[in-house]
């Protein structure tokens, strides 16, 4: 047993409190933040190599035998998160050391990125019922100080209400917490899905499966729960939205994989309502976009439509599915990071994200602008690019099993998604008049990180023989918990 | 014995919901508090509330009714120190949008800041 596991976590946290003490050093702060970040994406990538060739790890604090200390679990799903937290991070601290504005650097902007990345890392990694909840509220607490950081009106608003929703939703995580405890007696998820297994009550067992379900709902931004998240992502600087936007619901979207495979993957109403979900999610995410005049905005009711996606593929429950599914999640997080920070340049360029004062970005971005069509038609799902490898996997899932309903919206809403990148394309980058450059001479950092995470994209799509196993690998894990559990408590 | 701890519980979450659907901010800040201790009421009655039980160690030489299971203990602990930093929280945008807006009930505050 190695120290491996704790690494995307103790790393992040080392640097963020030594960063605590830099505040009046922002170029130092950057140096230290980035070095960091490029060793835990070292670590995460010796994790995921470790994770495909030895199988799930297994970490217990203290050395306290599984079921009763706290326990690190890393199945293949878990390490390619968190592999993919680490380049989507590197990437947006990138482009945030290249463009916030100073106040926000030195009001402790990077002490509190990499709290953020000890959050999510830690959620990906544990395998604990309970510490999973604290991993979430490390993660929340850094992301409500990231969102009202600089303080303005709109921002306090938001932050406000955005705290409040997940407030709540913490309490009904707890109380979830209590039922399952004086039900089974144990917060461990490897002997919770043994003894949830026992519980003879199916009434109780859909009570615990509703609220935890109704929690990771809201942290994941499902319908009819996804009010919060467009004006809650619209408030904070680009960057920090986009940091948010690639990966803050996916933790929620991990989380629901987690528990529905681990614990209530056998109830019978789950895995259709989960299905049903994903459909309204996709269609009413999209709708709302399509309503939308502004770039951010379209783009955050986006997030909300493709999480139906990954939900479809958790509800249909196959192994093509899931492996769809989880190709879908990596895909989003890269290409939608991406797309935010897009629109992060062009704020910065042209001073306003609203589409329709904006115009004619093309002509002095050229390259800004292919790197939206890529992304935009990558998000679509045009082939061969990444979108349209998951789509693929999706539908292919649905057809099988007969499941045509979510099939033909999960088509119309590709299409709709198609529409809405043209839109902005045209908008934004193709019309004729439109606010003048502010900015002069463009920045090559911003467009690199852009760069990176688009040409990622396009070699997820291109490449998928050398990406799918490990998601193949990711779904057969999650489709048998028992190779969980084994690893966890010993074979039985 | 756990049923009036129950009965505690459940009069908290009613109340913090309540307030919480208040107009004022505090009032939502303070629906939030009871929200969470309601919560940890609920955890400690898992425990098995068995009155005079001591935790697991004490109970070695004392028969085996008198047991206490102290992990919910350690659960609430960790869920009143998350608690009481989320609240700090919410005072502070509670005031500082007191301080920019001039008030604090949501009923004057809604429209004023238009949407871009």
């Amino acid at each position: 047993m190695s120290n491996l596991p704790i690494l995307p976590v103790a790393l992040p946290l080392a640097s963020a409190v030594v960063l605590l003490f830099l505040r009046d050093r922002p170029a130092l702060s950057r140096t230290v933040a980035m070095a960091a970040n490029l060793v835990t994406f070292a670590a995460a990538a010796k994790l995921l190599l470790t994770v495909r060739d030895q199988g799930i790890q297994v970490l217990q604090f203290g050395n306290w035998p599984a079921p009763f200390g706290i326990v690190f679990t890393v199945d293949m799903l878990g390490a390619l998160m968190v592999m993919v937290t680490m380049v989507v991070s590197t990437a947006t601290l990138l482009f945030a050391c290249f463009s916030l504005d100073e106040p926000r650097e030195r009001m402790f902007f990077y002490p509190l990125f990499q709290f953020l990345l000890v959050g999510v890392n830690g959620s990906f990694l544990t395998g604990d019922l309970f510490n999973l909840f604290v991993w979430f509220e490390v993660l929340l607490i850094s992301s409500y100080a990231l969102m009202s950081l600089g303080g303005g009106a709109y921002q306090l608003q938001e932050t406000f209400k955005y705290l409040v929703v997940n407030a709540l939703s913490s309490c009904l995580f707890l109380i979830g917490v209590a039922i399952i405890y004086s039900l089974t007696g144990t917060l461990n998820f490897a002997q919770l899905s043994v003894r949830m297994a026992e519980v003879p009550d199916p009434a109780l067992k859909a009570v615990v499966a509703v609220i935890f379900m109704l929690v990771f709902s809201i942290k994941a931004a499902l319908f009819p729960l996804y009010m919060w998240l467009p004006r809650a992502y619209f408030a904070p600087p680009t960057v920090i939205s986009g940091l948010f936007g690639g990966l803050l619901t996916k933790v929620g979207v991990y989380a629901l994989f987690r528990v529905v495979s681990l614990l209530f993957a056998d109830l019978p109403f789950v895995l259709p309502l989960l299905v049903f979900v994903a459909g309204a999610t996709m269609f009413f995410g999209v709708i709302g976009a399509l309503s939308q005049w502004d770039m951010k905005r379209v783009l955050s009711y986006h997030i909300v439509s493709q999480i139906g996606y990954m939900i479809m593929g958790l509800g249909l429950f196959s192994q093509v599915a899931l492996a769809g599914g989880i190709f879908y999640i990596i895909h989003h997080i890269l290409v939608k990071t991406a797309l935010f920070l897009i629109a992060g340049a062009v704020e910065k360029s042209r001073g306003t994200t609203n589409l329709r004062r904006l115009g004619g970005v093309i002509e002095t971005e050229a390259l800004l602008a292919g790197l939206f069509m890529v992304a935009g038609l990558g998000l679509a799902g045009v082939p061969p690019l990444s979108g349209f490898i998951a789509k693929l996997l999706l539908i292919q899932a649905g057809l099988q099993q007969g499941s045509y309903g979510i099939v033909a919206v999960s088509l119309l809403v590709s299409f709709l998604t198609l529409f809405s990148m043209m839109k902005i394309f045209r908008y934004v980058f193709w019309r004729e008049e439109g606010l003048p450059r502010i900015e002069e001479g463009g920045n090559r950092a911003r467009l690199l990180s852009i760069a990176v995470l688009v040409l990622l994209g396009v070699a997820m799509g291109l490449g998928a023989s050398v990406v799918m196993p490990y998601a193949e690998t990711a779904a057969e894990q999650i489709l048998n918990p028992q190779l969980y559990v084994a690893a966890v408590l010993g074979e039985p | 014995m756990e049923l009036l701890v129950l009965a505690v519980s459940a009069a908290f979450l009613s109340g913090g919901l309540y307030l919480m659907l208040d107009r004022t901010l505090l009032r939502v800040v303070i629906g939030i508090g009871l929200l969470s201790n309601g919560t940890n009421l609920l955890l400690l009655s898992t425990s098995g509330l068995t009155p005079g039980g001591a935790p697991i160690l004490a109970a070695a030489g004392h028969g085996e009714t008198a047991i206490v299971d102290p992990l919910p203990q350690a659960l609430i602990l960790t869920a009143i120190v998350i608690g009481f930093g989320v609240t700090a929280l919410l005072l502070t945008l509670a005031y500082r949008t007191y301080q920019s807006q001039g008030s604090e009930d949501l009923g004057e505050l809604h429209g004023r800041l238009a949407d871009e």
